[in-house]
């Protein structure tokens, strides 16, 4: 479970998250709003990479923001971005291996095959990341992510870009993370049938403030949600 | 396109890494060429070039160290010179105020150079790009300025171990066993491979991994808990070592050092050079090494070209490299003689061909008979 209390960032004089207070418990959770709205922003803060002005963050009881950046992915913090980032010049197993583990020796190496088989999508270990197309470098991060016992996944816009046949593989796959992992998953995306379809709760954000959270259906349905997306409450 | 089939059930398979045919080929090439260095090429050189491959012996390691910040971390240290120096001066002061084993003094330059180095380079390891750049030659400047005053040491007591002469000083030992050129040049091409395989084994390891991941996303390598600043320094410090100990090297090779063998400008001459050569490939080491100090010999030799005039050349040949190379030589000449075989391949392909009989040739214009 995640406890996020009165988290506030500012950068100079803007502030992108805004006292948000939110409570993410298990399974995949979605984290929704429009561009700009301090989504990329909140995923920054929990892997270390911005401090933020005020606010606590607790996983499964420990104190994350207290923890230096690499130490959190120790912990158990995984995290793919935005603008996807595999290593070029590594194999898929390179890519993969180079994620912090608990693990050692044998147990450690087929731990980083299990993950690359488990994220499916063709690819081989041995492959190199440069001959790899837009989807299969996606699944690279993910398998990344699911390698050396992760507690916290937090998945960037995952399905950016990609064509509907490999957003269809790459939804079974998350679906199937807290499942095959024990791990929290926090989605962000902008695809809102991504987030139906395996988000349970969903939270939202707008202009750095958390303006709705519950059920994912219906939070969708929330007026202040389809107002922030559209402009109008209509029917989203 | 990727497999849609879903994700599959976790399977422990095994992963048995082979070394693949290209491996082994490049292996075979690289022994054939150091037997060759080691043995067929003494016997066959002068003075002149046996100097001068010596000195390209011990300038790629300094490349190898330049290579791997750049190419590998994508740090752009100017101060790569300063390193040197720091390396050389050790060296030449442990070997007149020691009778220590020669092999012990290159190690103990290489340790000495790389805590000197990493203390030095410690505050910069924030920065990156042009102000790393920029920092790290106003080191290799100050490096350059104590040095005019305190001079490398020549046989002189105290801790300098200047005498303040620049007339019969004592020269720099070197080891017993490689007191004459050809000897010696031998032992630097030794030392090189030992530094090139400490450089390739940790760029296999872990920390080869972690530099690709820092060099390519630094966000993504914190992310997946990489210490940045702990594998940046490790490559800072290991940097330090192989170019601290091709310092002690040089003291043993050039037998006097002076400061104004080693002014400002040859940090930025070093820097041009591994561009070139290609920061991405340890073979780029090398060839950056034949830039700096065997070209230079060759152009004197043949021509009488200054030294002086080697900073335009490199100017133009970093602004084609960038442009159209940026993997350097090393990278696109194999490009280069690959695509020149295919030309070849079918030139004669195309000559070899027999002529087409009439009636095919008819039949395949679309003119046979009805």
């Amino acid at each position: 479970m995640i406890e996020v209390t009165d988290l506030t960032v500012r950068y100079g004089g803007v502030t992108s998250l805004d006292g948000m207070s939110v409570t993410f418990e298990a399974g995949t959770c979605g984290l929704i709003g429009p561009n700009g709205a301090g989504k990329t922003t909140f995923f920054n803060v929990l892997s270390g990479f911005v401090r933020p002005a005020s606010g606590t963050v607790r996983a499964f009881g420990d104190d994350l923001l207290r923890m230096p950046h690499y130490r959190r992915a120790r912990w158990g913090v995984r995290r793919t971005f935005q603008t996807e980032q595999a290593i070029e010049g590594l194999t898929v197993y390179d890519n993969v291996s180079m994620q912090h583990s608990p693990l050692r020796g044998t147990a450690r190496r087929d731990d980083v095959l299990v993950a690359i088989e488990f994220v499916g999508g063709g690819l081989t270990p041995d492959a190199r990341v440069g001959s790899l197309g837009a989807g299969q470098r996606r699944l690279v991060e993910v398998a990344r992510a699911v390698a050396g016992k992760p507690r916290l996944v937090l998945l960037d816009e995952p399905a950016a870009g990609l064509p509907d046949e490999e957003t269809a593989h790459l939804t079974s796959v998350i679906k199937s993370i807290p499942e095959q992992t024990g791990a929290l998953v926090i989605l962000v995306d902008h695809d809102m049938s991504l987030v139906s379809a395996v988000c349970e709760t969903t939270a939202v954000l707008d202009f750095g403030k958390l303006i709705a959270s519950g059920p994912t259906a219906q939070v969708l349905r929330d007026e202040n949600v389809m107002r922030a997306y559209l402009g109008t409450a209509e029917v989203m | 396109m990727i497999d849609t089939a879903g994700p599959k059930a976790p399977v422990s398979t095994g992963l048995v890494r082979r070394p693949d045919r290209r491996a082994l080929t490049r292996a075979a090439v690289i022994t054939v060429l150091l037997l060759l260095a080691l043995f067929a090429l003494p016997p066959l050189m002068s003075g002149y070039y046996t100097d001068t491959m010596t000195q390209v012996a011990i300038y790629s390691i300094v490349t190898l160290g330049l290579g791997l910040l750049v190419g590998r971390v994508g740090l752009y240290s100017l101060g790569q010179l300063a390193v040197l120096v720091i390396g050389a001066w050790v060296g030449a002061r442990l070997l007149f105020a020691t009778g220590q084993p020669y092999i012990l003094v290159l190690i103990e330059a290489g340790l000495v150079t790389m805590i000197i180095g990493s203390l030095i380079t410690l505050p910069a390891l924030r920065l990156r790009g042009l102000y790393l750049a920029l920092i790290t030659l106003m080191l290799a400047g100050a490096v350059t300025v104590v040095l005019a005053t305190l001079n490398f040491p020549n046989g002189g007591g105290g801790f300098s171990g200047y005498n303040g002469s620049f007339l019969h000083i004592p020269q720099i030992r070197r080891p017993s066993f490689a007191g004459t050129d050809p000897a010696y040049y031998r032992f630097a091409v030794i030392v090189a491979i030992v530094m090139f395989l400490l450089v390739f084994v940790h760029l296999r390891a872990r920390p080869g991994r972690a530099w690709a991941a820092i060099r390519q996303s630094e966000p993504a390598a914190l992310a997946a808990g990489i210490n940045t600043t702990v594998y940046k320094l490790w490559a800072m410090a290991l940097a330090s070592f192989v170019t601290g100990v091709a310092g002690a090297l040089l003291a043993g090779a050039d037998r006097e050092l002076f400061s104004i063998d080693f002014p400002i400008q040859n940090s930025i001459e070093l820097l041009a050079v591994v561009l070139m050569g290609g920061a991405f490939a340890l073979s780029g080491a090398v060839v950056a090494a034949f830039l700096l100090a065997f070209l230079p010999a060759l152009l004197y030799q043949l021509w009488s070209v200054p030294n002086d005039w080697l900073i335009i050349l490199f100017g133009v040949g970093v602004m084609q490299v960038l442009a159209t190379a940026p993997g350097g030589i090393a990278d696109q000449f194999p490009k280069d003689m690959k695509r020149l075989y295919g030309w070849i391949s079918r030139r004669v392909r195309g000559s070899a061909a027999p002529e087409p009989a009439p009636a095919q040739a008819a039949s395949a214009k679309g003119g046979g008979p009805a």
